[in-house]
């Protein structure tokens, strides 16, 4: 078995306030060398806490959090060596260019003048920034400063590179690049975890994944796994004139054979059912008597995974 | 392409790795300051200039009492205007760098960039980051406090009579004083929200300014107990007092080592409230 490089066990932050905020209810994760672990849920779901505590940024209520053997809310400085983070946000040093950024980062981790800039050198080319070594952050798009800042959170060559939320504010092409320069990571050693609400980035990138909601983890298993958890069930979303007077509808279509759950959304019945023949054609048939607008189906996906589990949609 | 090496920080002991990130926060910090140095030479250059321009050049060469109210300003502490203001201005010009290197950065660096955040992910402990701030504000401040000796030279009109009695006094008072008037920046940055700091000015900057004996010693305040008592809650008083104690000791002024011990309680307590802010703000 691989050495498990991120250890959370009983995790739990409660922000206090006049109504205490529970961010993370219980976490438990552990993540092997070299994975891809993806943590996919809706915002506020408790992704950006979880990976805040991981790198040293917020004290937990309860549990602790081991990164490659060591304790982080015990030894935060000592556990940052071992730790590349790259934030929601844009946090590039807007007084120096992109060269300096790498390798001012690699001198605070203690590399010597020579091997900063052959590192930064070595990552220019890697994330093919050589070309804009001298640009500024102000002049670099989403895309690139994204791909600035995981060469930077790696310039250390930490054991574990944090990514939170990174394809948020990319273009489509963006964030392909993003996903193939992450993809390359495992080839140096680096073990990867991420925050997505994109169910496509989460089945894309990731090794295994938690489906995390409310703070707490769902359901944890490999992306292939976890679709084939509905047996071929599909989803049906009808879209009808009067959403509010569904209910008859609804019992009628729970009588149906294959169908599994049917419960009411903001325009109409979301319907699971086991695909087959001639299912599709009973549902528009009851339903059009109810004033049916549209119909639209989807196959087996991780999205289907998460309403099958909360109910909800991720982007609700 | 590289193999996945560990780097070098991993095999050191800690106090190694802190101490080398801290010196290339340091060095990153010197790095830009080089880069920008035109508009750090006009920032710690202007304040002093113009207050000599104005008060030990113009005014001086105005005809009438009327006119010339530094004279009998100066008259009143016993020697010519020029010898009263330059402590004041040397404490304003160690205050405001303190403010510029420390206070304003850090309103923009959590407010808007965020920039902080990767210093924070450097591995020497959180508190040692804000340290850094302080310290390079320090040097700022010396370098500011030495500009203003060669203007006080050659602008005014009447010559300064500064002598100093004791060089390890002056330079206790100096350092001392810059790294309180960072440890005060660090304060006012971290308890400040980012989108009031522009209102610092009014409300923190010029009182304690004008209320710092700065342009004016200590002892001239007897006429009024209350004012003379109450401005010593002011770190600036002892900044402006112990330059006067170090340069200008004719004109009157606090005992030397009440100074220097009020600066230590004062450079604790901003330190303690800085840090304490600091750590507040980053780690949630």
């Amino acid at each position: 078995m691989a050495e498990t490089i991120v250890d959370i066990t009983g995790l739990r932050k409660v922000y206090p306030g006049k109504t205490p905020v529970i961010a993370i209810d219980d976490i438990d994760l552990h993540v092997e060398d070299r994975e891809i672990y993806g943590l996919l849920g809706p915002n506020g779901a408790g992704k950006t806490t979880t990976i805040s505590i991981a790198t040293t940024r917020a004290i937990p209520t309860a549990g602790t959090v081991h990164i490659a053997g060591t304790d982080v809310g015990a030894h935060p400085a000592i556990a940052r060596r071992v730790i590349g983070v790259v934030p929601q946000y844009n946090t590039l040093d807007r007084s120096c260019t992109i060269a300096e950024n790498i390798s001012f980062h690699c001198r605070y981790f203690g590399f010597s003048s020579a091997d900063a800039k052959a590192r930064t050198a070595e990552l220019l080319d890697q994330f093919r920034l050589t070309d804009r070594a001298t640009a500024y952050p102000q002049q670099l798009s989403g895309g690139l400063a994204q791909r600035v800042q995981i060469a930077r959170a790696i310039a250390h060559r930490p054991r574990v590179l944090f990514l939170d939320e990174p394809s948020a504010g990319l273009d489509p092409q963006s964030r392909i690049a993003m996903w193939e320069a992450v993809k390359g990571l495992r080839e140096h050693g680096i073990t990867v975890v991420l925050t997505t609400h994109y169910m496509e980035e989460a089945d894309a990138l990731c090794d295994r994944l938690a489906i995390i909601d409310h703070g707490r983890i769902l359901v944890e298993d490999t992306p292939a796994a976890l679709k084939g958890s509905l047996g071929g069930e599909k989803i049906y979303e009808l879209k009808l004139d009067h959403p509010q007077r569904s209910e008859a509808l609804a019992a009628l279509l729970r009588s149906l054979d294959g169908v599994t759950t049917v419960e009411p959304t903001d325009e109409g019945l979301r319907v699971v059912a086991h695909a087959r023949d001639g299912l599709l054609a009973h549902i528009v048939g009851m339903a059009s008597e109810y004033g049916l607008r549209d119909v639209a189906t989807s196959e087996a996906s991780l999205e289907a995974v998460f309403i099958k589990l909360t109910g909800r949609d991720l982007r609700e | 392409m590289s193999n996945p090496t560990v780097s070098p920080v991993n095999s050191v002991s800690p106090f190694t790795s802190y101490t080398r990130a801290f010196g290339g926060l340091l060095l990153r910090d010197l790095y830009v300051l080089r880069r920008e140095i035109g508009p750090f030479l006009i920032r710690v250059c202007m304040n002093p200039l113009l207050f000599l321009f104005v008060f030990t050049y113009i005014m001086p060469h105005m005809e009438g009492a009327a006119l010339n109210p530094t004279a009998r300003m100066a008259a009143g502490a016993g020697a010519n205007f020029s010898t009263v203001l330059l402590p004041g201005l040397i404490a304003v010009a160690i205050m405001f760098s303190g403010i510029a290197a420390v206070a304003l950065p850090l309103a923009q660096e959590f407010g808007i960039t965020r920039e902080i955040d990767d210093r924070v992910m450097c591995p020497l402990p959180v508190t040692a980051v804000a340290l850094e701030k302080v310290i390079f504000s320090a040097v700022q401040s010396i370098f500011a406090a030495c500009v203003v000796f060669p203007m006080a030279y050659y602008v005014p009109s009447t010559k300064v009579e500064a002598h100093v009695t004791s060089w390890p006094f002056l330079i206790a008072v100096v350092v001392l004083a810059s790294l309180l008037s960072g440890a005060l920046g660090l304060t006012i940055g971290t308890l400040v929200p980012p989108k009031q700091i522009g209102l610092i000015f009014g409300v923190v900057v010029m009182p304690i300014t004008f209320l710092g004996c700065v342009y004016y010693p200590w002892i001239a305040l007897r006429f009024n107990p209350v004012l003379q008592y109450g401005v010593l809650i002011n770190p600036i008083v002892y900044i402006s007092e112990g330059l006067r104690a170090a340069l200008t000791p004719a004109l009157g002024h606090m005992n030397q080592g009440l100074i220097l011990l009020m600066l230590c309680i004062f450079l604790a307590l901003l330190l303690k409230i800085g840090c304490d802010g600091f750590r507040r703000r980053v780690i949630s």
